[in-house]
């Protein structure tokens, strides 16, 4: 029973860097770069949905719709500012830029709201299902994080197989130039697939704060940097690649935590990582590219 | 393949165009075009004007700018020099999604479509402007979206139908044989409702049966679809046989303009094909 109870909690929290790690894969498979400020985007959700549901009290579904909207704005804005201008400029530059925002955005949050961690609500409540008279007890909010994840992966591979935007998107991450002489405009799309990363970076950082109910300022960069590795365990620029690799990050963690050691579950994550990457370079479902000769 | 050549008309600003299109405005007009690479012009003087119905041919040896050419009309460079008029209208200030937007759409010579996408999905990525819903009704799969969608299934099967491709609808574009991908990337470029299609080199790599074939499609879609094509290709068999107007560039310059027989008889064409001795050196090959 104990092993189920870890393995729920693994899931659980596996869905979490699942859906953090989506925003990291979709925005690498169109824009071809790591958005290492991804993981402070969920902070600022998480801080939007506090402020509403602590400080203004109100619903916590407010709280939810008032932090999607604020990442989302913030992700395109990130976007406008900081990476269109980087378009042809070199990788590194990139990634360079990536660091600074997101260092940036930590700053300014311990300006704003200093770095005193906050008491964050749980929008669902500290209830839980009882099983199996009471011996396996699940969180609502475990319950609630796995099936959110789920719903938005069907969502997400919906959206992207069969609306026309989900197709440009794809078109654009093959080919921009292809693309741009079939009439797609491919700013606007980098854009929305930052609006869509985004929204999905609020919902993943309440859902965390619900889970582990401190908030600070630097509560994103550790499930940030996870939720990347994630990505890549999974294979980077895949989505469900994003969702496999999220999940079994997060039951590695928890399992490792369980039955090895607590200190040590974090580089037992890592080291699953660099395992698998000797193994597979391109991830779990990343595709190997033959160079064609 | 035999056929009555087209009768020219002289054109007020640049060329020759078909007599049928002779009270037409031309939908493509490029005046004095040129572009520069690190002070080498790749393309220079290049005036070209194309009527409505007309399919003219860019033809010339390897690296005379042809597919430049089509990189400045589609504005994939932006011209150093020179006007583009295209259906009327100055394109100076647009960029290639504006350009497909207003109609011009075009083919790769090394092909590019979207590997991973099936053939339908490539066809629709084309028709992307012309499906219309918005982001919310395709999330949440409102009537519009399935109405949307429903025509545009339609329309891929109708532009896919006209070379006989409709039952690889599901295909993935990359895993197509060769002839077949050449084939998509023209129907993808159809879905964009263009009034001016630009096809590099649509005949490369394929056989002599292929490239028959694929003449008598261009000449279809011409006269099913009533829109201007411009081709480079060095199968001359094709150029000669459905050009109607040819232009030959040699250094980036044009050096000759005509219907396919006065390009065929025209020295300096000869010239940059074959060499100054070309005569003799045919003349050879034909003794042997």
């Amino acid at each position: 029973m104990a092993f189920l109870s870890h393995l729920i909690s693994g899931v659980s929290l596996g869905s979490i860097y699942a859906i953090i790690a989506l925003g990291y894969t979709m925005v690498y498979g169109i824009a071809k770069m790591l958005n290492f400020a991804h993981g402070d985007v969920i902070m600022v959700g998480a801080y939007s949905c506090f402020f509403m549901v602590s400080r203004y009290e109100l619903p916590a579904v407010v709280g939810v719709v008032v932090a999607m909207v604020v990442c989302t704005i913030l992700g395109v804005t990130i976007e406008r500012l900081a990476y269109r201008p980087l378009r042809q400029a070199p990788a590194l530059a990139v990634l360079i830029t990536a660091i600074g925002v997101s260092y940036f955005l930590q700053n300014s949050a311990l300006l704003l709201w200093t770095s005193n961690p906050k008491v964050f609500p749980s929008i669902v409540g500290n209830g839980s299902l009882k099983l199996f008279d009471g011996q396996l007890s699940i969180s609502y909010t475990a319950l609630l994080t796995v099936v959110t994840c789920i719903i938005i992966m069907m969502a997400l591979t919906w959206f992207t197989s069969k609306t026309r935007m989900g197709k440009a998107m794809r078109a654009v991450s093959e080919d921009k130039g292809a693309a741009q002489l079939m009439g797609i405009n491919v700013n606007a799309t980098i854009s929305m697939v930052f609006a869509i990363g985004s929204a999905l970076a609020a919902i993943a950082g309440i859902l965390l704060c619900s889970a582990y109910p401190t908030l600070s300022p630097t509560t994103g960069s550790m499930p940030g940097i996870k939720a990347f590795t994630a990505a890549v365990f999974g294979g980077i620029g895949s989505i469900p690649g994003a969702m496999i690799g999220g999940i079994l990050l997060g039951v590695i963690e928890i399992f490792g935590k369980a039955y090895i050691s607590t200190q040590l579950s974090d580089a037992i994550v890592f080291l699953v990582l660099i395992v698998v990457l000797l193994v597979r370079p391109t991830g779990l479902l990343g595709k190997s590219v033959q160079e064609k000769v | 393949m035999s056929k009555t050549e087209t009768k020219l008309v002289p054109q007020p600003t640049t060329n020759l165009i078909p007599e049928r299109d002779a009270d037409k405005q031309p939908i493509l007009e490029a005046l004095n075009l040129g572009i520069d690479f690190g002070g080498l012009a790749a393309v220079d003087d290049f005036d070209f004007a194309v009527s409505p119905t007309e399919i003219a041919g860019l033809i010339g040896p390897n690296g005379a700018g042809k597919t430049t050419v089509f990189n400045l009309l589609t504005k994939v460079y932006q011209p150093s020099r020179g006007t583009i008029l295209f259906d009327g209208q100055d394109t100076l200030s647009m960029n290639s999604v504006q350009l497909s937007r207003a109609g011009m759409a075009r083919t790769f010579q090394n092909i590019r479509l979207f590997d991973n996408l099936s053939v339908a999905d490539n066809v629709k990525v084309g028709l992307h402007n012309h499906i219309n819903y918005s982001m919310a009704s395709g999330v949440l799969r409102l009537p519009s979206y399935w109405k949307a969608e429903r025509a545009a299934n339609e329309r891929v099967r109708e532009l896919l139908s006209i070379f006989g491709m409709e039952h690889l609808e599901q295909a993935q574009a990359g895993s197509l044989p060769y002839g077949a991908q050449r084939r998509l990337e023209i129907i993808r470029a159809l879905a964009t409702n263009p009034k001016l299609l630009l096809l590099d080199e649509p005949a490369a790599g394929m056989n002599p049966s292929e490239t028959a074939e694929l003449m008598d499609n261009i000449v279809k879609v011409r006269d099913m679809f009533q829109i201007a094509i411009v081709l480079i290709e060095h199968d001359m068999s094709l150029v000669m046989g459905i050009c109607e107007g040819i232009c030959v560039l040699n250094f980036g310059k044009i050096i000759a303009k005509g219907t396919p027989s006065d390009i065929q008889n025209n020295t300096q064409v000869i010239e940059a094909y074959l060499g100054r001795r070309a005569e003799e050196g045919r003349h050879d090959a034909e003794g042997e």
